[in-house]
Parts: structure tokens; C-alpha cells; sequence
């Protein structure tokens, strides 16, 4: 069901964990079938050093979290803003359809995160591409 | 986590079980040797027929039915559909009101469901935290429209056994119909329909190491039902299709065999569900038992563990070899959590977290060894990439 590359996300995660002190907090969590995640960004200079994730969820969101981490880190914080759902998912090798919206559950911790470090800052947040973020590619409910 | 050497473990009898030698050596000879149809008058069509008249019997034993009670369906979907909508066409004059429960197999839900978007009314009685039916709520929710009560006798997710006798009862007392999904039943409790006043009972051979694709619809004599699947004259008339006469006869020896013992079996399989049970209990904080800890299948563990997701759960397992499964809605495919556990009053985050394993004969003691080894690492690994889990047993949800 899963590609390699996803199995190998769930299974040796990378960047589990919480940042003290972080510069940005996005805790979202998932209205398709409930789950939680939260990422945790270090940024310096309106660069990411650093990105941290916990998440309550399937493979797939553990798996894209993990992927999703990895991609922001070292980016600045328009091209980390750029990180789309699809872009995690093709990093992945791709997601199952019925997956894909864990993978919105990634970006959106990704987006909330650095809003939440622009409004700590004092500035105007971006505004997020996805305020209803279920994508319901394949989500229906009918089994 | 070690990857040491691989092991399966299959703890997912509820799922399927795997086909018993004897009953696969009992089949084979259909498949080559007797293959001929039974409808045809020839010798070798005779053998077909025996075969199937054999089986027969053995499934009427099982049940304490008549072999004239007994008709062999595709499986247990076909013959809870045929059960519900068969009843209801046929009693039309009488009503169009049905009662069943809301932990049903979807089997039976989902028939319900298509009845009622075609006028029939149905009534989904509640369960409470353990899940089971209170017979007074069935009673109350009888009417002179009702017609058909159908109530499983245990159930596959959480193996909670219902009060299937007293049920019964009560739809006789008001001269209602019976129906009872005996598929997770079958081999661990004794069944007589007479007894228990049971019209119908629905019966999968894959659940008691049968092949799959074929079942079982016991119907009480003088029961009015119309039939499901319409064409030739098998099942004296009333199931058309050439039978699967090796599935049969594969059906009547896994019958035969499952009820033969049912007490030493219980014995042996609830020894070690409850050693594992225990096991686990014991090494794991912030555990929820699901279904109720006396009246419920010997094979069966329900549990949540809070603050992880079940599917997360099962892909660790696999990866160590284990075999089971979660209400998860995040294995789903609908993304629903499991309508059961969500009936019993279960918070959808645990219910999340829930783990089911349903043990059956191929499980040992080594079994249970692996799997209190790897569980606990599994549990202890997602819980500390949960948000939720705050490292000790005041944190996240507080359900006990
Ligand atoms: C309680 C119950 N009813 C019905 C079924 C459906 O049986 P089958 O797979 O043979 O159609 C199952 C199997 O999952 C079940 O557990
Ligand atoms: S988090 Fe629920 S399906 Fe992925």
C-alpha cells in the first residue's frame, strides 16, 4: 500500500521531537479523521535551522511529517511557504489517494508555523491557501 | 527496535482463519474427481449430490436445525442480505418496520440502510458501554409493523456475546421474526435455534477454518422470505446457482470439526487470550479495554492505547510479523472510526488507538511470548512522536 520511501519515513522518522523555545509553532490538526500534528520551526534569519515534528496519526501522516521537515530545513521562509501537500507526496514517492490529505495536514502545520513566527515578529501573516484543508482526493466515505 | 529473525504471528481470526487440512483433504476430490453437477442425473452427479446432502446434515447438527433448514449461500454478506431483505419483502402486508442494533456488521447496516431509503423503517438499538443489547430496549422498541429483529450474536470487532436467548425470547413472545449473524459465533458458543427461538442465522465458512465463498442461511421452516438471488432451481428453489459443491462439503467438515469441542477449545484459546491480556495490561500504561471483560469471544483482545493511532500501530506490528488489526478511521477508507466502538461511547481518539487481536489455533504460548515483546516497543515508540502523550499518565486524554 505504502512506497518504500514512506516506510522508511514511518519507520526511522526523522526530526521527532519538540524545539524549546521555538521561533514558530503550528499545531493543526486533522478534519477527515482526526489527527494531530505539530511542527516546530528554528528560524534564523528568515532561514530555518531547524524543524521538529510530534504527530497522533497514520503512517502516512507520521511519514509525511517526517518528509516535511526535512524539505523546510535550510530553506528561507518563502520558499518553505512554497512546500505544498503534492510536493511532500512526490518526495514520498508518492500516497496512497486515500492519503492524500495527510499530506495537507503536513503543509498546514508547515504554513501555521511560520505564521505563528510572523506574528511573533510583528508582521503580517501570509495568508494560507487552505483554510478548509481537507482535500478530499479519494476521501469519500463510502465502504 | 530489533529486526531479528522473522516470524508471522496471525492474530486476526476474526478476519479469516486459514483452511484446516482435514477440510481441505475433505474438499479436493470435488474440485477433480466429483465435479459433476448436481442438477444433472448422471453417477458422477450423484457424488455431487451426496456431498452436498452430507454437508448439509452437518450444519443442521451443528445448529440444531433439519437438514430441510439449512440452505448454502456465497457467504456471510449474501446471507444476511438475503436474511433481511427476503423477510422484509415478503411480510410487506404485515409492515415495514425493522430493529436491529448499531454494532452490526455493515453486512447487516448497510441492508438496513438500502431498506430504509426505500420506505422500510428501522430502528438501531443502542448498546451500552460494553456492548450489548438490553433486551427491555428491544421490547420497547417492538410495534405491530415490526417484522424482522436482527441482532448478532457476537461481534467481530469487539467479540462481545449478546443475550441471543432472551432476545429471542421476546421476538417469539410478540411473533416477530429472529435473525441472528452467527459468523463470529459459530465454535465458540453452543447454538440451538430451537431453544433459543432463532428464525434465521447467518453462518460464514472462512470464520471456523472453512474456505471462503461459502455460507450458510439457516431458515426456520414456515418462515416467510422471498428469495434473493432469482434463477435455477437449486437450494430446493429458493437459492439459485450451480452449487460450490467443494466449498460445501469444505463448509459441513469445518462445522463438523469447530463444534465437535467447543468447551476444550474455549478452554485453550481463552487461557491464552487471557495470559496475553493480562500481559499487556500490565506492561503498558493508559489502556482501554474494549467490550466486555466476561461475555465475549475466548479469541478476542479489543484494546486502545491512548494517544497513538492504530494503523501506525499495525505497520510497526506487521514489520515484526504480526497480523491484527485497529477500528482506526485511518484504515477505514471511509475515514470513519469504527461504528462499533464509537457506539459503545468510545471518544473517536481512542478508538483511534484501538488494537484488535483474535486468536485462533494456530496461536501458542510463543505467540503470546512475541507479541508482549513487541507490543509494549511498539506502543512505547508512537507514543513518544505523539503530541498527545506528555510522558506520563495524567497527560492527553484522561479516559479510563
Ligand atoms: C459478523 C460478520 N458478519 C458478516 C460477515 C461477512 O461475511 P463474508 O465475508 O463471508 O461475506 C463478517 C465477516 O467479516 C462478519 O464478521
Ligand atoms: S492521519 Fe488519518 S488517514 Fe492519515
Amino acid at each position: 500500500m505504502y512506497s518504500d520511501k514512506v516506510m522508511d519515513h514511518f519507520k526511522n522518522p526523522r526530526n521527532v521531537g519538540e524545539i524549546e523555545n521555538a521561533s514558530g509553532v503550528g499545531e493543526v490538526g486533522n478534519p477527515v479523521c482526526g489527527d494531530i500534528m505539530n511542527i516546530y520551526l528554528k528560524i534564523e534569519n528568515n532561514v530555518i535551522t531547524d524543524a521538529k515534528f510530534k504527530t497522533f496519526g497514520c503512517g502516512a501522516a507520521i511519514a509525511s511529517s517526517s518528509m516535511a521537515t526535512e524539505l523546510v530545513r535550510g530553506k528561507t521562509l518563502e520558499e518553505a511557504w512554497e512546500v505544498s501537500n503534492k510536493a511532500v507526496a512526490e518526495a514520498l514517492e508518492g500516497l496512497p489517494p486515500v492519503k492524500m490529505h495527510c499530506s495537507v495536514l503536513a503543509e498546514e502545520g508547515i504554513h501555521k508555523a511560520i505564521n505563528d513566527y510572523r506574528k511573533k515578529q510583528g508582521l503580517e501573516p501570509w495568508e494560507e491557501k487552505n483554510p478548509h484543508p481537507h482535500e478530499h482526493e479519494g476521501a469519500t466515505c463510502d465502504h | 527496535m530489533s529486526m531479528g529473525e522473522k516470524r508471522t504471528v496471525y492474530m486476526d481470526h476474526s478476519a479469516t482463519t486459514y483452511v484446516r487440512k482435514e477440510v481441505l483433504d475433505a474438499m479436493v476430490p470435488y474440485f477433480t474427481e466429483h465435479f459433476g453437477n448436481p442438477s444433472s442425473i448422471y453417477h458422477i452427479a450423484r457424488d455431487s449430490k451426496k456431498a452436498i446432502d452430507m454437508a448439509r446434515a452437518q450444519v443442521a447438527k451443528a445448529l440444531g436445525a433439519e437438514p430441510d433448514e439449512i440452505y448454502f449461500t456465497s457467504g456471510g454478506s449474501e446471507s444476511d442480505n438475503w436474511a433481511i431483505k427476503g423477510v422484509a419483502s415478503a411480510n410487506l402486508k404485515k409492515g415495514s418496520h425493522i430493529i436491529t442494533s448499531k454494532i452490526e456488521h455493515h453486512a447487516v447496516i448497510h441492508t438496513c440502510e438500502y431498506l430504509e431509503k426505500n420506505g422500510f423503517e428501522v430502528t438501531y438499538l443502542p448498546v451500552d458501554k460494553y456492548g450489548l443489547v438490553d433486551p427491555a430496549d428491544l421490547e420497547k422498541a417492538i410495534t405491530d409493523k415490526t417484522v424482522l429483529i436482527s441482532i448478532m450474536y457476537a461481534n467481530n470487532e469487539i467479540g462481545t456475546i449478546e443475550p441471543i436467548t432472551e432476545l429471542g425470547a421476546i421476538a417469539r413472545k410478540h411473533k416477530v421474526y429472529f435473525h441472528t449473524d452467527a459468523v463470529q459465533a459459530i465454535g465458540n458458543v453452543q447454538i440451538d435455534v430451537k431453544a433459543q427461538n432463532i428464525d434465521l442465522l447467518s453462518l460464514s465458512s472462512h470464520k471456523f477454518y472453512g474456505p471462503k465463498g461459502t455460507g450458510v442461511l439457516y431458515i426456520r421452516k414456515g418462515t416467510k422470505i422471498d428469495n434473493l438471488v432469482h434463477g435455477g432451481g437449486q437450494e430446493r428453489r429458493r437459492r439459485a446457482g450451480t452449487e460450490n459443491i467443494a466449498g460445501i462439503v469444505g463448509c459441513g467438515k469445518a462445522i463438523e470439526l469447530v463444534t465437535s469441542d467447543i468447551e476444550g477449545h474455549n478452554k485453550r484459546i481463552r487461557a491464552l487470550r487471557d495470559r496475553l491480556l493480562a500481559g499487556i495490561v500490565a506492561k503498558i500504561p493508559n489502556t482501554h479495554l474494549n467490550g466486555h471483560p466476561g461475555k465475549r469471544l475466548p479469541g478476542n483482545i479489543n484494546i486502545s492505547f491512548e494517544f497513538i493511532e492504530g494503523e501506525s500501530m499495525l505497520l510497526w506490528l506487521d514489520d515484526e510479523g504480526i497480523c491484527a488489526s485497529t477500528g482506526s478511521a485511518c484504515t477505514s477508507g471511509s475515514l470513519e472510526p469504527s461504528h462499533v466502538l464509537l457506539a459503545t461511547g468510545l471518544p473517536v481518539e481512542i478508538s483511534h488507538g484501538s488494537l484488535r487481536l483474535t486468536l485462533g489455533d494456530v496461536n501458542t504460548d510463543a505467540d503470546v511470548d512475541f507479541v508482549l515483546e513487541v507490543l509494549p516497543k511498539v506502543v512505547a515508540r508512537l507514543r513518544e512522536m505523539s503530541p498527545l502523550y506528555k510522558g506520563g499518565k495524567n497527560g492527553g486524554c484522561n479516559v479510563q
